[in-house]
Formats: structure tokens, C-alpha cells, sequence
């Protein structure tokens, strides 16, 4: 494997100070090589969850996860997130082993459950990461206070989690991933508990909110137009084991910014229709599994 | 769980549910708290008013007690004892101010107690929560301490307490007394914490995780905040147990100057003044109240950690 050639000189700077706008090593946000997963069962059996994962995603790029449930998109972005471990192949993010990205926190997280801390303020839950790496309070009020504005949420600092909807929720989560301007934003199925109307509202804010911070992203989803709608390539999984089925790239011309009109056009549905038809495409489809 | 919302300063409009205790709603507590206790009075008095002098017994088997003077005297008699002197003697203090002495001294046994209980269980749970080996070997051993009689437990604390002694140090028996109520103070501890310590989920685990952080700040920031409402009622079991182990050992092991003592010594007084051993029980009572009063009170200062969880 020639592909890593910075790699070396990467991982010693690792002992550089972490600061706010870190510019990350070289080598693109993610770089799947051949990543497979099996989980060990009991009594031997092996689940073979992610199989010959071969994905690049470009810093700043926004790329969604699409697949039946149970195909192991879920797994893939724990991988990058160093929540788990493939058992074959090679996953880099910025160049670095996806361990050593998130001890310098390179990425921010969201999970489907907003996962707040209901002790904590709105502004105390964004301040969290901040806090727990030790980050001055004056800095982490200035911070917080811009993500409170980037999300909407101004004037709902002082409220506790559950005085908030739980769109509001999911929006202090994301601001909370974006703490430490992060050059990688994960997110697993972050809008997947919200009604439509909520959701179409926050895939709005999140196109906008990506725009502003050039974060590149890793969107895990299962619902077409969502993954159409923001992203530049939308990966499809196959059923398990999952592996790369086709990539679709989302082109919309013309158009970068996503608003409510790029729903009506015809490019979105185009683009809709191309990634249902890999979706639902093969015959050895088995779109029923548990989720991972 | 009971969710405690208080308003807190410069607080904005709640917008989303979470209802505030109106003050009618505690002054309703209060109330029906009072009635509940007046109602046992009452009920007390009632029966004595109507039930057969020499009570009801079909051969050995009383099916009603007694209701004479000596057997239940009024609850007047026995408040009215308490403002009445010990003794006979001319110098004597008045009930009250012994059993006030009594109740203190049981009460900072208790206390001590309590505090070591807190500890030792405290402790335990930290360790069982870090070690999933630890809590394999140890919370076995930990049911099984419960099951043990205090009766059995006393003599031998008491006979083990009387062979330490380190130069200026010299083990009292209080102290078995408070060793024995912190042996049953330990227990909901260790339970409550370890449960509470073990309560967030996977989502919140995997978040700190994602953070990059340790064991400690994991512990500090995650743990110990989610373990608040898991721990509040476990101190207070805690409190009670070290008051019942305090009144039971001081029993068995015969330490005097607390209420213990007390309650057997004054019971075997009852034939001719039967107000005085109601005096050592009110004692026990108000030790209990306070007790598990001063829990109270420190659970507000942690009120925040009783938050709902997130309605997502």
C-alpha cells in the first residue's frame, strides 16, 4: 500500500497543541481502503457487517450513507469514529489512524438521539467538549454564543434540555458536535426522530450551517430525499455484509445552495429516482435486517 | 422518580412542559402529612374509648389488647410525661431534657455511622463500576453481609473493638456501635451508586468517548452527575438503617447514654408510670425524622442532577 505516502511525518506531529482552527494533516477528511467488519457472536458465529469498503471523502465534501437497515452504514461511520474497529483493511481520517483523529478531535458527532446532558444548560451542553478539554470560560462563552446564533437558538441558552423540542434538542447536539470546529462532522441518522416538517426544516439549516463552517461530512440516513438533498455523493449500500453498491454524485447546477426550491426541481428528482433504483435495483436485495 | 423543577434566577418563560410545584400543591403535602399523623392519634384514642377494658382473648390468643390506663395510656399522658422530671428526686431533670440528651448522643453515633456507611459504600461502587471483575467477586459478598443478624454481629465487633489500641488511641464501645450502623448503612449505598454509575446510556458513554476523554473525566463530568437520583434515596435508606443499627446495637453490645438503652430500661417501668416508655420512642422517632430530614436537605443542593432525561 503506496497510498499513504505522508503518513509518517502525519503522526509525529500529532504532539502539536491543539488549537481551535487545528489545520488538520494532510490526506482527505476520510480514506477507506479495503475496511471489513465482522463481529465476533456468541458461540463462534460471525456477522460480517461491512465488506471491501473503498470510499474517499474530500475535506469539505458532504457525503450521505444510504442502505436498507442492518447494512452496516451505521458501523462504517462508528469506524471512522473509532467506536469501533474494522478487522480488515485500512481507514485514515486526515491522514491519520481514525484512533489518533479522535484523541485530536477531528471530527464532531451527532447521534440519532440528541444525547444531552439534562443537568446541563443549553449553553453548558455546547460548552461540554470545550470544558472537558480544558478550554478557557471566557473563549468558551464567546463560542457558544456563536453556535447558539449559527443554530437559532439564542435566546434558549439558559433553558435545560428538556424545557426544548426535540428538534431544538438535535439542533444544541449539532451545535455541540461543532464545538471544537471540527474539520469532519459525523452524523448517524441525527433527523431520523423528527417529524417531516422538522426535518426538512433542519436538513435546511444543516446545508446552511455545512456551507458556513466548510466542514466535511459523513451523513448516515436511510431516507432518500434527505440524502439527496444534502450531499454531494450519496454512497448506497448493499444488504449485509454491506459494501459500496454505487455512488451517486448529486450535481445540482447552479444551485449550491440548498434551499426549499431544490426540492421541486428536476435535478433532485433525477437524482432521487437514480439512487432508489440502486437502492431497490438487485435482485439479492434482502431489505430486511436489524439495524445496526 | 420524583422530578424536582424549581425556578432559578434570571429563568426565561418556559416554553415546554415541565409544571412547577405550585406552593398550593405543598401546602396540600403538608397538610394531608399532618392529617395522617393526627389520624393515627385519633385512631389510637378511638379504640381505647371503645374497645373492651380487658381486652379479648380466646385462650392464650389476644385478638384485642387491653385498653386500660396501664396498657395504652392517653397520648396526653405520654406528652405530658415529658414535661414531667425523671425522678423522684428533688434535683432532678425533667424527661425531656434526658431523652434530648439520649436522642443526641445516638444521633452523632448515628451520624458517624452514616458518614463511614456513605464512604465505604461509596467506595465500593466506584471500584465495582471500573472493574467489571470487581463487581463479579464483591457484589456477592455484599448481599450476603445483609443476611447476616446484627445480634449475631454485635458481641464480636464489640469483643474484636476491645483488643485495638494504638498508643493514645483506645477503641470505644460507641464505636463498635457506629461500625455496626455503618455495616447496615453501607449496603443501599453500594447499590444505589453502583446502579446509578452504571446508568447512563450507551449513546452518553460513546459521546464522552468520542470526546476523547478518560476513566475520571468520564467519571466526574458523566457518572457521577447521572447517579445523583439513583443516590439521593439511597443516602436515605442509608440514614434510617444507621439509625435503626445505632438504637439495635447499642442494645447488644450495652452501651449506655443513648436511646436505645433507654427505650429497654423505661419499658421495664411501665407497670406504674405508663407515660415513661413512650418518652425514649419519641426520641427514636425524631432521630429518624431528622435523619432522614438532613438527607432532604441535601438533596436540594443537587436538585439540578434530578432533571427528566431528554424528551427527544
Amino acid at each position: 500500500m503506496t497510498r499513504q505516502d505522508g503518513m509518517s511525518t502525519v503522526q509525529d506531529s500529532t504532539t502539536d497543541p491543539k488549537t481551535d482552527a487545528a489545520p488538520a494533516a494532510h490526506g482527505p477528511a476520510v480514506a477507506a481502503v479495503n475496511v471489513g467488519k465482522v463481529f465476533e457472536g456468541q458461540r463462534g458465529a460471525r456477522v460480517s457487517a461491512l465488506e471491501d469498503i473503498n470510499l474517499t471523502v474530500e475535506r469539505g465534501e458532504f457525503v450521505s450513507l444510504i442502505g436498507p437497515s442492518g447494512c452496516g452504514k451505521s458501523t462504517l461511520m462508528r469506524l471512522i469514529a473509532d467506536l469501533d474497529q474494522p478487522t480488515s483493511g485500512e481507514l485514515t481520517v486526515f491522514g491519520k489512524s481514525a484512533h489518533q483523529a479522535r484523541l485530536d478531535q477531528d471530527y464532531g458527532i451527532a447521534f440519532q438521539q440528541a444525547g444531552l446532558l439534562p443537568w446541563r444548560t443549553v449553553r453548558q451542553n455546547i460548552e461540554l467538549p470545550l470544558q472537558l478539554h480544558k478550554v478557557g470560560k471566557a473563549e468558551r462563552a464567546e463560542r457558544s454564543s456563536e453556535l447558539l446564533n449559527l443554530v437559532g437558538l439564542t435566546d434558549f441558552g439558559d433553558n435545560f434540555p428538556d424545557q426544548l423540542s426535540g428538534g431544538m434538542q438535535q439542533r444544541v447536539a449539532i451545535a455541540r458536535a461543532l464545538a471544537e470546529s471540527p474539520n469532519l462532522l459525523l452524523m448517524d441518522e441525527p433527523f431520523g426522530a423528527l417529524d417531516e416538517m422538522t426535518r426538512e426544516h433542519m436538513q435546511g439549516e444543516l446545508a446552511h450551517i455545512c456551507a458556513e463552517t466548510g466542514a466535511a461530512v459523513v451523513f448516515v440516513t436511510h431516507s432518500i430525499p434527505e440524502a439527496v438533498f444534502l450531499a454531494d455523493r450519496v454512497v448506497v449500500l448493499s444488504p449485509r455484509p454491506g459494501r459500496i453498491r454505487a455512488i451517486v454524485d448529486v450535481k445540482f447546477t447552479g444551485a449550491t445552495e440548498r434551499t426549499e426550491l431544490l426540492r421541486e426541481s428536476k435535478a433532485f428528482f433525477s437524482s432521487v429516482s437514480e439512487v432508489r433504483e440502486h437502492l431497490h435495483g438487485s435482485a439479492d436485495a434482502n431489505p430486511l435486517g436489524v439495524d445496526n | 422518580m420524583r422530578v424536582e423543577t424549581v425556578p432559578r434566577r434570571g429563568e426565561k418563560p418556559r416554553r415546554f412542559g415541565s409544571p412547577r410545584p405550585s406552593r398550593a400543591a405543598a401546602w396540600r403535602k403538608s397538610i394531608l402529612g399532618a392529617v395522617g399523623v393526627l389520624l393515627v392519634g385519633g385512631m389510637w384514642e378511638l379504640y381505647k374509648f371503645i374497645g373492651p377494658e380487658k381486652g379479648f382473648a380466646i385462650g392464650d390468643l389476644i385478638l384485642l389488647p387491653r385498653t386500660n390506663d396501664m396498657s395504652m395510656p392517653h397520648i396526653a399522658t405520654m406528652f405530658a410525661r415529658l414535661a414531667e422530671p425523671l425522678t423522684g428526686a428533688a434535683n432532678s431533670i425533667f424527661m425531656w431534657q434526658a431523652v434530648v440528651d439520649a436522642s443526641a448522643f445516638s444521633l452523632y453515633v448515628a451520624a458517624v455511622g452514616w458518614i463511614v456507611g456513605v464512604s465505604v459504600g461509596l467506595l465500593l461502587a466506584l471500584v465495582m463500576q471500573r472493574f467489571r471483575t470487581a463487581q463479579s467477586a464483591v457484589l456477592p459478598w455484599i448481599i450476603l453481609s445483609q443476611t447476616v443478624p446484627l445480634i449475631a454481629i454485635a458481641p464480636l465487633v464489640r469483643r474484636w473493638g476491645a483488643q485495638i489500641q494504638f498508643g493514645e488511641f483506645v477503641w470505644e464501645n460507641w464505636m463498635s456501635v457506629a461500625l455496626i450502623a455503618s455495616y447496615l448503612a453501607f449496603f443501599p449505598v453500594s447499590i444505589g451508586a453502583l446502579q446509578g454509575l452504571n446508568s447512563p446510556d450507551t449513546n452518553h458513554v460513546e459521546l464522552f468517548r468520542s470526546f476523547g476523554v478518560g476513566w475520571w473525566k468520564t467519571l466526574f463530568r458523566l457518572r457521577i452527575p447521572a447517579s445523583i437520583p439513583y443516590l439521593i434515596p439511597a443516602l436515605q435508606l442509608a440514614a434510617a438503617n444507621a439509625v435503626i443499627g445505632t438504637i439495635v446495637a447499642e442494645v447488644s453490645i450495652g452501651l449506655k447514654g443513648g436511646i436505645g438503652r433507654m427505650i429497654i430500661e423505661f419499658a421495664g417501668a411501665a407497670g406504674g408510670d405508663p407515660g415513661k416508655p413512650w418518652a425514649p420512642i419519641f426520641g427514636a422517632v425524631a432521630i429518624g425524622l431528622i435523619a432522614a430530614g438532613a438527607v432532604g436537605i441535601l438533596a436540594l443542593s443537587v436538585r439540578r442532577y434530578r432533571r427528566g432525561e431528554t424528551n427527544a
